[in-house]
């Protein structure tokens, strides 16, 4: 079936009349508009001859009747000479379906559409923050009743949880903190080799991965490793109306899926952390021994004479503050999700950026309440 | 073309399928006429949608072949592909609209990806598709999210009609709708299929629609079509399934004037 182009011919002397011809389809739509916009706009044509046209679809149905006139009716159809019966029935179809104009649509840039953006923008900022307090609360509550013994501790999800946040973790945690202690320890070279003081290379290592590096890193990663993970997990059971039927069969979503999450990233979390340090101090003493002649043996006992054990516990003592805010918002950005699997993504997205927001803030004030401590 | 010759614009020869170690489709044949609607039907998990898939190039077929419009689709990659695919529509479950887009700028994809036309008339030919699928012009300007299961599987019609197609395919169109909306919906296809001509394969569960608008219905079961017929020779075939499918419980309101051989309440 080979397509005919369509074409409009007049009939000699005889303005008020022109015969169609060929295939009006929509692949011959913009020929037709391009070549004919006059017969299209200003019509008054009355008498047109259709008896030799092909195919017609409902662009071509269209067209033909823009050329009927600018808002034809169905007595505008008897214009049409030796009409097929198929392409009346479509053309009678289309007439009855153009009723409706288009609406215009909603544009609005103002000066008081700004105003009021920045308005939702602080209420929902607002709100955000109280539900995330709400929801540390009944975290908080929940984990007590586990500990007096009124709730219980799901101790499979838990470990379950452990083994993937944790134990799963631990490779690309190592890996990472490895290489950026390399990184430190070239970049402290670089600056101190000037001084003449690259031996104190270590003690920059040393400092910067116990007190921040090691744990930073650590939970910057599980933020967006488990974090995401706990929302998409929660998320979908909540779009699968999962977290419903939990609490009709009469349990506690609490309890249940979010408690094994938060215990274990705050047993884990601490031990990653663990691994980051020594990981970061490994990445140091390699580049030490191989680039500054730095022995492993000379690292060691600097780092031994040195480096007091009040920096570990200052890093070691954000660890746990750090679980708690990853998994609580992972936890609570979950539970928000509302129906469609693009809701899912959203708030995993959310959940990533407020915890690594939330841990890096929480790591500032740290450093604040550690310096006026003088620690 | 004035004269409607029968000819065959989907045929299905021999197809096989399989998903690991199960056979979903094995020796599967299958004709549909110009024009005509045509209903498949069969149990969950005899393949129906799998036999969609395959037909429009969603799956590659293990075995056979499927031809559209007289010609060999089975192993072309996508690029020779195209041509056929616009001259087919498909409709998915859930109307499978793309949830950033709105209902008018839904229906404009196809006509946008592969015509140049001026603005004016690309909008008032997809206003005209969406109503067309019976949807208000109100809806053209709303997204997805903001329209009901119905009103989606219109959105979702309106857009597989964009390019005028000549098949039609719809996946359980009927499925999650009120009996209503479903009557409703079936008679929308059968108008527009009368109006633009277009032949319809309809996967469906649903009796109502076969006994409503389908003129001949295939039935899938044991991997195989094992029956293409009008629905009134369909139901009074005695295989097994389809006894169950047409006799019983849920099989006698549907045709109406078809009383059921009484079953023992059980």
């Amino acid at each position: 079936m080979t397509t005919q182009p369509a074409r409009v011919v007049w009939e000699a002397d005889q303005p008020t009349q022109a015969r169609l011809e060929g295939d009006w389809t929509l692949p011959q739509a913009q020929d037709i508009v391009t070549q004919w916009p006059q017969t299209l706009q200003t019509s008054q044509l009355l008498r047109i001859d259709v008896t030799t046209m092909g195919q017609l679809d409902t662009a071509g149905a269209m067209l033909l009747l823009r050329v009927l006139g600018s808002a034809p009716s169905a007595d505008d159809l008897k214009k049409l000479q030796g009409l097929q019966s198929a392409h009346r029935e479509l053309l009678a179809l289309i007439l009855t379906r153009r009723d409706m104009p288009l609406p215009a649509r909603e544009h609005h840039f103002s000066g008081r559409e700004l105003v009021i953006r920045m308005g939702k923008a602080t209420e929902t900022f607002w709100g955000q923050t109280r539900q995330l307090l709400g929801f540390v609360g009944l975290t908080v509550q929940t984990l007590a009743m586990v500990l007096i013994g009124r709730r219980k501790l799901r101790l499979t999800a838990t470990v379950f949880h452990m083994e993937q946040t944790g134990l799963d973790a631990v490779p690309i945690v190592t890996l990472l903190t490895f290489l950026v202690g390399s990184v430190v320890a070239f970049l402290g070279a670089t600056v101190l080799r000037d001084f003449g003081a690259e031996i104190f290379t270590v003690e920059l290592v040393a400092y910067s991965f116990l007190r921040e590096f090691g744990v930073l890193l650590t939970a910057i990663l599980l933020a967006g490793r488990s974090g995401s993970a706990f929302t998409a997990q929660i998320g979908s059971m909540k779009s699968r109306e999962e977290l419903d039927a939990i609490q009709v069969l009469g349990l506690d979503a609490v309890e249940l899926l979010v408690l094994p999450r938060l215990i274990a990233l705050l047993i884990m979390l601490p031990l990653l952390a663990f691994l980051a340090m020594l990981s970061g101090l490994l990445g140091g003493a390699l580049v030490g021994s191989m680039a500054l002649d730095i022995t492993p043996g000379m690292f060691i006992s600097r780092l031994y004479e040195m480096t007091e054990i009040r920096h570990f516990w200052v890093g070691m003592v954000k660890a746990p503050v750090f679980a708690f805010l990853i998994a609580v918002v992972g936890c609570l950005e979950g539970m928000k999700v509302e129906g469609s699997a693009e809701s899912v993504g959203r708030h995993t997205t959310a959940a990533v950026v407020q915890s690594i927001f939330l841990v890096i803030l929480a790591d500032a004030i740290f450093a604040i309440f550690f310096m006026e401590l003088g620690v | 073309m004035t004269v409607v010759m029968p000819e065959a614009v989907l045929q299905v020869r021999g197809l096989r399928s399989v998903f690991g170690r199960q056979v979903v489709h094995d020796h599967l044949d299958l004709d549909m006429q110009r024009g005509e609607v045509l209903g498949v039907i069969g149990g969950s998990g005899a393949g129906k949608s799998v036999l969609l898939r395959s037909i429009v190039g969603l799956k590659r077929p293990e075995g056979g072949s499927v031809y559209l419009f007289g010609e060999d689709v089975t192993g072309l990659d996508d690029e020779a592909r195209r041509p056929f695919e616009r001259r087919y529509g498909v409709l998915f479950q859930d109307g499978a609209l793309f949830s950033s887009l709105t209902v008018l700028e839904n229906v404009k994809v196809p006509l946008l990806e592969y015509y140049h036309l001026p603005p004016d008339l690309l909008d008032e030919l997809a206003l005209l598709k969406i109503r067309l699928a019976g949807l208000p012009a109100e809806a053209a300007h709303k997204y997805p999210a903001q329209l009901s299961g119905g009103m989606r599987k219109r959105a979702g019609l309106a857009r597989a009609l964009a390019l005028d197609p000549e098949i039609l395919f719809l996946d359980e169109p009927t499925s999650g709708l009120d009996p209503v909306s479903a009557a409703a919906f079936d008679e929308l296809i059968r108008t527009l299929s009368a109006a633009l001509h277009f032949s319809v394969f309809l996967v469906t569960h649903d009796l109502d629609s076969l006994y409503a608008i389908c003129d001949r219905v295939a039935v899938l079961a044991d991997g195989h079509v094992i029956l293409t017929d009008r629905v009134e020779v369909v139901e009074q075939d005695p295989h097994p399934w389809i006894q169950s499918c047409f006799r019983g419980p849920r099989g006698r309101g549907s045709s109406g004037v078809f009383s059921p051989v009484r079953t023992p309440e059980t």
